[in-house]
């Protein structure tokens, strides 16, 4: 425990020195008084406190930026060290792969708790002001804080295995930007022009639930949306959510940052420096 | 416990290349073995097995009576990579902070470490602002932790000038008093024949020597060198009585085998009132190394 405190000690000191701390903060909050600031209008004509609003355009933009911000501190995890030549000294010290991988979880998801925390916080103050009813969407929000932690967890633990699978800086950001636009981009597409196909058969009934609770960025938005109807209402897949329980999606994203650090340990045990 | 480190028949292979051949040898608690080899001879890949940071193929290693690369044996042994590299971001103090929590020791020694190696003034600076040197220096910094019981040390004094390089050897010296094993590859054939009590050579992934310089000396039957420095106006005679070459005014330059040496010297001190000084010059490490070298290479062509 202590050499993995002590790993993560100094990995979130240097991702300071390198303003990854500042960029990932500086971004949430951007993007979420952004949200703050458009998303204000509409609350009325929805019947629902404007808190649990701004939840759901949170939700949305969570399902985007959080696994950017993640993948993006971590494919240099074990790229960069191999680059760098540090890799060889450190992996002699009575320190396993495993503890040297937890270390950069621990700091980088530290690093994600304090920009969601901060993001959510102007946003969530924003709407606090404008409607002091708004209190009801505080357990939307609490919930939205530690699922959209978890959701950065897979991704970061993802992008471990992406970046000792690459072995090279260069070749982890390419396949870590490949998998964020299909993860989160394509595969909704293609589940959609799949469902639209398909007409209502077995695929759709049988098949697509489980791809859909199966991505975690989609478990992610159908847990937050099936737990409160207000934003399942404003976000709009509501339908798709009513199919699937939320425990499922709740199972997919705490399932999703196991396997992805068990996926990068075994990757990275393969590096030889 | 008669050895820190023994390797038997170690064989390791890159493809078709034979990095190392059935190499064996051991080094005993408090010992200092040089590592010798041209670039490619498989010093470092031999170090990189030691340390477990890469398997081997046939054969046996045994670190500390445990296997290379084991946590028992990673407590136990400091390594310092050729070209030691560290996070260009974090200061020394940091870095070496960081290295003496993994070895679950206190890191409130880090400052006192960076002053044994001369860093002090540089402690709070990035690493990236560092020399070659000053990184080497961290570098032996972070081999000090955690009293090693092996020490692994590939090209160590690579980038240090002179004086460090004596200072780094006087820690060394320390080291093994207090019964650390070291293992050291070098290029400075000089620095090592002074500072280390055995010496192994690799040649093509062979063994080709390992042994006591002076057993090496004895067995290589190289020349040794006599130089003659004659009284003023006496070189010719010297030259002429000797036998040997005149290298310049006054010196007369001879050489002769090992068990020649007394009887020269005899005929040397025979000439009496002639002769002002004479040097006995051994055969140096350089010499040794060329020749043992070439052996290994005729060994591998043949």
């Amino acid at each position: 425990m202590s050499r993995i405190l002590a790993s993560a000690g100094a990995e979130f000191r240097i991702a300071l020195r390198n303003r990854w701390v500042t960029i990932a903060v500086a971004m949430m909050a951007l993007f979420s008084m952004v949200l703050s600031a458009t998303g204000s209008a509409p609350t009325g004509a929805l019947g629902a406190d404007s808190l649990s609003v701004t939840v759901a355009s949170l939700t949305s933009l969570a399902v985007y930026l959080v696994p950017l911000v993640a993948l993006l501190m971590s494919f240099d995890a074990v790229a960069g060290e191999v680059e760098r030549g540090t890799l060889p000294l450190v992996l002699t010290y009575p320190v396993s792969r495993a503890e040297l991988l937890l270390g950069k979880f621990v700091a980088h998801l530290a690093i994600l708790a304090l920009a969601v925390a901060v993001g959510y916080a102007i946003a969530a103050g924003a709407a606090l002001y404008m409607d002091a009813g708004a209190t009801a969407g505080l357990p939307a929000l609490l919930r939205l804080f530690w699922t959209s932690l978890l959701l950065g967890a897979a991704f970061l633990a993802i992008g471990y295995a992406l970046s000792a699978i690459a072995r090279r800086p260069g070749a982890a950001a390419g396949l870590a930007i490949g998998l964020w636009l299909v993860m989160i981009v394509l595969y909704d597409l293609g589940l959609l022009a799949a469902v639209v196909a398909d007409g209502g058969g077995y695929f759709s009934t049988e098949v697509f639930p489980w791809l859909l609770v199966g991505n975690p960025a989609d478990a992610f938005r159908l847990y937050n949306l099936a737990a409160s109807e207000a934003t399942a209402a404003a976000a709009g897949i509501g339908g798709a959510a009513g199919t699937i329980p939320s425990a499922h999606a709740l199972a997919s994203i705490l399932l999703w940052p196991l396997a992805g650090l068990v996926l990068a340990t075994l990757a990275f045990r393969k590096v030889t420096p | 416990m008669m050895t820190t480190l023994t390797l038997s028949k170690v064989t390791k292979t890159f493809g078709t290349n034979r990095a190392l051949d059935a190499v064996s040898f051991s080094v005993a608690p408090g010992e200092r073995v040089a590592l010798l080899g041209h670039n490619g001879a498989g010093k470092s890949t031999l170090m990189k097995i030691v340390l477990g940071l890469i398997p081997f193929d046939d054969g046996a290693v045994s670190v500390l009576d445990a296997a290379p690369g084991s946590h028992a044996a990673r407590r136990k042994v400091a390594y310092l990579p050729e070209n030691v590299a560290f996070h260009p971001s974090l200061t020394g103090l940091e870095q070496l902070r960081y290295y003496l929590r993994l070895r679950g020791e206190n890191p409130a020694q880090a400052p006192a470490l960076l002053d044994k190696v001369g860093l002090a003034h540089a402690a709070q600076r990035r690493i990236g602002t560092y020399s070659k040197g000053m990184r080497q220096r961290v570098g032996l910094a972070q081999a000090l932790i955690g009293n090693p019981r092996l020490l692994v040390l590939d090209e160590p004094t690579s980038g240090l000038d002179p004086v460090s390089r004596r200072e780094f050897y006087a820690m060394l010296d320390v080291l093994a008093a207090e019964g650390a094993a070291i293992l050291l590859s070098s290029h400075a054939l000089t620095e090592v024949e002074a500072r280390t009590d055995r010496i192994v050579i690799l040649s093509g992934g062979v063994m080709v020597a390992n042994d006591t310089l002076a057993a090496l000396r004895r067995q290589a039957a190289l020349p040794i060198h006599l130089q003659v420095t004659a009284r003023p106006e006496q070189a010719d005679a010297v030259a002429r009585e000797l036998d040997g070459a005149r290298m310049n005014g006054i010196v007369v330059d001879l050489t002769c085998a090992h068990d020649q040496k007394l009887a020269r010297l005899g005929q040397i001190a025979a000439l009496g009132a002639m002769i002002d000084d004479v040097e006995v010059i051994p055969p140096s490490l350089e010499d040794l190394y060329s020749h043992f070298s070439r052996m290994g290479e005729q060994g591998t062509n043949s």
